[in-house]
């Protein structure tokens, strides 16, 4: 087993867009805000990023291919620079190609920046698009929440679960979010909502409701990575340190072989050993402070924190609406109102859950401040469907801890 | 060895739309409807059409038969979907049939499935008959309250048949009732009472006569006479001047189907079939610019023909429709709009189609020779992951193979010509398992653990290319899964 990248390097600065319908933003727009607020947080200058990643999903409704728009907006001088896309977990693979080019000495100073500007479409949701000229022709025409919503249905069949008991934790997912996401000024959506609202919703994939998608969102978010040395020696102290970056992807078996019931994401479990593995973490449940999963939908949230080994099997049920996952829980989850609230602008969406990792480990998250800071913390991203997908997990946490 | 009918089945979409629906709707306008609007039409469901109703039909049919036997399918229509691209051959490949067999489109006369199954009995070897018909019409018009959807197959050739012909005749005349033109989408007709006194009366008779003749029987010994006509009792005046007894006229389906143009002849036929008892001669007629005229006699076999849906099955088969929009919607005689996830590219790339002709047409998967595991589609390296073995896969179909629903969703989001969109996991028992989409079911009969049988549809439809591909869908396995 490789020994990983534990500690071995720091996060010297983070930038955010706000995210939303930015109507009079385009996509290097977005960038530039992302960007400014992360150089100034680094306190460096762009001649001194030596290589950089750029995360895009849904190109071809903005920036196009390659990754010179990146180095066009940031007018990077002549560097590398690489566009990733991996599905949703796109804006963390982007960070993994800049940690890994620290880490393995080829760069001091790297940068990962994700966009998505997703509502030039004309109409609500993502994208409708093709999959691939195979596909195209044996695929149903599944769309983000019919393909998710799926989850429920295996889950309930598996676990003997009540609808309305897996509606109801549901429901508490999604209510909890836009309570979190009402105390973040960057965020999406920050309307507080009831239990009712979420039951109540028009259908969108039964038995996924209109809360319990999801906000598609335009925004960027970026991240400066160096060594912990380069980052003490720019002044840093109290220094963010990457602990794991895991990332499992589908091979077909949950699409082809009858050994996946449909009730959970295999990537997850399995890119979750191997993150707490790299880690050194041996009991998620008590030794991670603060988590930010990829609730594209609420159904994703509930299976995924079992997926996580936190909630162990069949009971994520029970520990939803006990409110371990509240803001003021035992491990908060989505505290900056996760996908649902903060938005989801594909590329850019696990830099922003790194970015609110970083924030609250250095006390500097506002109203949402976690009182005691947390030390540990992971994120977790699923681009694709429950039955094939890529899923990227990052955890991070102080040097040291 | 006896040349005849070796089996027969059908196929009728599930869907039937209630004529008085139509009949609400338009009164205003031709009032003589409303005194139309009693029962109800078979209706295709948005993602059928001839080629998949011809498909099947031919399973229907071939239930129980070694397909390997045939060597030429017949495939019979006025409503192709394909002017200049064998239709048949797209049920050939969905019913994975050998290659060497030859196919062929037969078309442009409601008589077209009477005259391909007289050449195939008149010929050699093997022959499956097809005839599939779904009839555009004019919003308001009386075709589209006299005709149905739907399909029938009968398999010809030697060996120990159902019912052995015993003479036919034809009659070939440039009478023209109605006609479509390569310009035209919708039939062109003439007067009812012309097409009965001048066509059917005037052409008919004689046929039958000379048929009998060949036969050696006369009028009276005919039990079962079977000749689709969508004008009412022209079929008891035709038996009636022809000396048959009007007893033995057959019911012509109007009342819970519909006349199903080029196929109807052999729909009847293949109902009459399946209440016949052996000796039973049923005289089967198809009129359109002539007739033909084919006098069968059931056998002793009959009785020991396998189980299938055929067109009882079929009909019982049903959900009634009463939202006339949707007919209207289905067949693009109303301009609706679609949103514009509507919009997205539906090319198909022809090449990349006939490379993955098994997987897509045939719905052929594979079974590893080395561990047994079945998948689908078929690959490279196999699926188990105690095995992984490289080019060790045979080709292994899943057509006929019942599946059970591991997950679901009923999606109002997605673009669907009818949603909401119901798709999820199909898995396999034996082995193997695909997102599919799922037709013919409603959104709450959807249940994880649902039995579904797998059936050839439309999977989308190219609107900026005239194209439409094809794919497997499930469909609730149980017959009478559908309701009212």
């Amino acid at each position: 087993m490789p020994k990983g990248i534990r500690d071995k390097v720091a996060i010297l600065g983070m930038g955010c867009s706000k995210f939303g319908e930015r109507w009079d933003m385009d996509a290097s727009d977005l960038m530039v805000e992302a960007y400014a607020e992360a150089l100034a947080d680094a306190g460096i200058e762009t001649k001194q990023i030596d290589a950089a990643w750029l995360a895009t999903a849904i190109e071809e409704q903005h920036v196009g291919k390659s990754a010179v728009p990146l180095a066009v907006a940031l007018r990077l001088p002549f560097i590398p620079v690489t566009r990733v896309e991996n599905y949703c977990a796109s804006g963390t693979e982007a960070f993994r190609g800049a940690v890994y080019a620290v880490a393995s000495g080829a760069a001091d100073i790297a940068l990962a920046l994700g966009v998505e500007k997703l509502k030039d479409t004309g109409y609500g949701g993502l994208p409708q698009r093709g999959r691939g000229t195979l596909n195209n022709m044996t695929w149903p025409n599944l769309s983000a929440p019919g393909s998710f919503a799926q989850l429920a249905a295996a889950y309930r069949a598996k676990h003997g679960s009540a609808p309305q008991d897996l509606k109801q934790a549901m429901a508490h997912i999604s209510v909890k979010s836009h309570d979190n996401g009402a105390r973040n000024p960057k965020a999406h959506l920050r309307n507080r909502i009831t239990i009712d609202t979420v039951l109540n919703a028009p259908m969108v994939a039964e038995p996924l409701g209109l809360y319990d998608c999801c906000g598609v969102s335009d925004g960027a978010a970026c991240a400066i990575v160096t060594t912990p040395d380069i980052a003490r020696g720019l002044g840093k102290r109290d220094v963010v340190a990457v602990k794991a970056l895991q990332l499992a992807v589908s091979n077909g078996l949950e699409a082809q072989h009858n050994s996946w019931d449909g009730s959970y994401l295999a990537t997850t479990r399995i890119a979750a050993k191997r993150a707490y593995h790299e880690a050194g973490i041996e009991n998620p449940r008590e030794e991670i402070n603060l988590i930010e999963v990829h609730d594209c939908f609420s159904v994703t949230e509930l299976v995924t924190m079992e997926d996580l080994h936190i909630s162990p099997e069949g009971t994520a049920i029970r520990d939803v609406l006990d409110g371990f996952y509240d803001a003021d829980g035992t491990v908060p989850c989505q505290i900056d109102g996760g996908l649902k609230c903060f938005g989801h602008p594909i590329g850019a969406s696990g830099l922003r859950m790194i970015y609110e990792m970083y924030l609250q480990m250095q006390g500097r998250a506002g109203e949402r401040q976690r009182k005691d800071l947390p030390r540990i913390g992971l994120t977790h991203n699923v681009g694709g469907f429950p039955h094939q997908n890529v899923c990227s997990i990052s955890i991070i946490g102080s040097l040291g801890s | 060895m006896t040349i005849g009918i070796l089996s027969s089945g059908a196929y009728i979409p599930r869907l039937r739309l209630a004529r008085r629906a139509i009949a609400e709707t338009h009164s205003w306008l031709n009032p003589a409807l409303k005194g139309q609007g009693k029962g109800e039409r078979a209706m295709c469901n948005w993602d059928e059409d001839p080629v998949t109703m011809a498909v099947e039909a031919a399973r229907d049919a071939l239930t129980g038969r070694d397909r390997s036997s045939l060597t030429a399918l017949h495939f019979a229509s006025t409503t192709f979907p394909f002017l200049d691209r064998l239709n048949a051959g797209i049920v050939a490949a969905a019913l994975d049939l050998p290659d060497e067999a030859s196919s062929l489109d037969i078309a442009a006369t409601q008589r077209a499935a009477t005259s391909a199954l007289a050449a195939a009995l008149a010929g050699a070897g093997e022959t499956l008959i097809v005839a599939a018909e779904q009839r555009r019409a004019k919003a308001a018009s009386p075709i589209e309250m006299a005709a149905g959807d739907g399909a029938a197959a009968i398999v010809v050739g030697e060996g120990e048949p159902i019912a052995r012909l015993l003479a036919s005749a034809t009659h070939t005349a440039d009478f023209v009732d109605h006609y479509r033109t390569a310009e035209s989408t919708y039939d062109y007709q003439w007067e009812e009472r012309w097409i009965r006194d001048a066509g059917y009366m005037w052409i008919v008779p004689p046929v039958i006569g000379r048929c009998l003749d060949r036969a050696g029987l006369k009028a009276a010994d005919v039990n079962t006479f079977c000749m689709p006509a969508v004008l009412p009792k022209v079929a008891n005046a035709v038996a009636k001047a022809a000396g048959i007894p009007d007893a033995a006229v057959r019911d012509n389906l109007h009342a819970e189907c519909g006349e199903t143009g080029a196929a109807h002849p052999l729909v009847m036929l293949v109902a009459a079939l399946e209440t016949a008892k052996p000796g039973d001669r049923i005289l089967v007629v198809g009129f359109g610019q002539g007739a033909d005229a084919l006098l069968f006699e059931a056998t002793e076999t009959i009785a020991r023909q396998p189980a299938r849906l055929g067109v009882k099955g079929h009909l019982a088969r049903r959900r009634e429709e009463t939202n006339y929009a949707k007919f209207l919607a289905f067949n693009d005689t109303m301009q609706i709009e679609r949103g514009m996830r509507a919009e997205v590219d539906k090319l198909t790339p022809l090449s990349a189609m006939w490379r993955n002709r098994e997987t897509v047409t045939s719905f052929i998967g594979g079974r590893c020779k080395v561990c047994g595991t079945l998948q689908f589609p078929k690959s490279r390296i196999c699926v188990s992951p105690n095995c992984n073995a490289l080019d060790t896969q045979e080709p292994h179909s899943f057509a006929d193979k019942i599946g059970r629903i591991n997950s679901y969703t009923a999606d109002r989001l997605t673009y669907s010509p009818s949603p909401p969109a119901c798709y999820g996991m199909i898995q396999f028992e034996d082995g193997g398992r695909w997102m599919m989409d799922f037709t013919d079911i409603d959104a709450d009969q959807l249940a994880v653990g649902q039995a579904m049988r797998m059936m050839f549809r439309i999977k989308d439809i190219d609107t900026q290319r005239g194209f439409r591909r094809y794919f497997w869908k499930a469909a609730p396995a149980a017959p009478d899964a559908g309701r009212a």
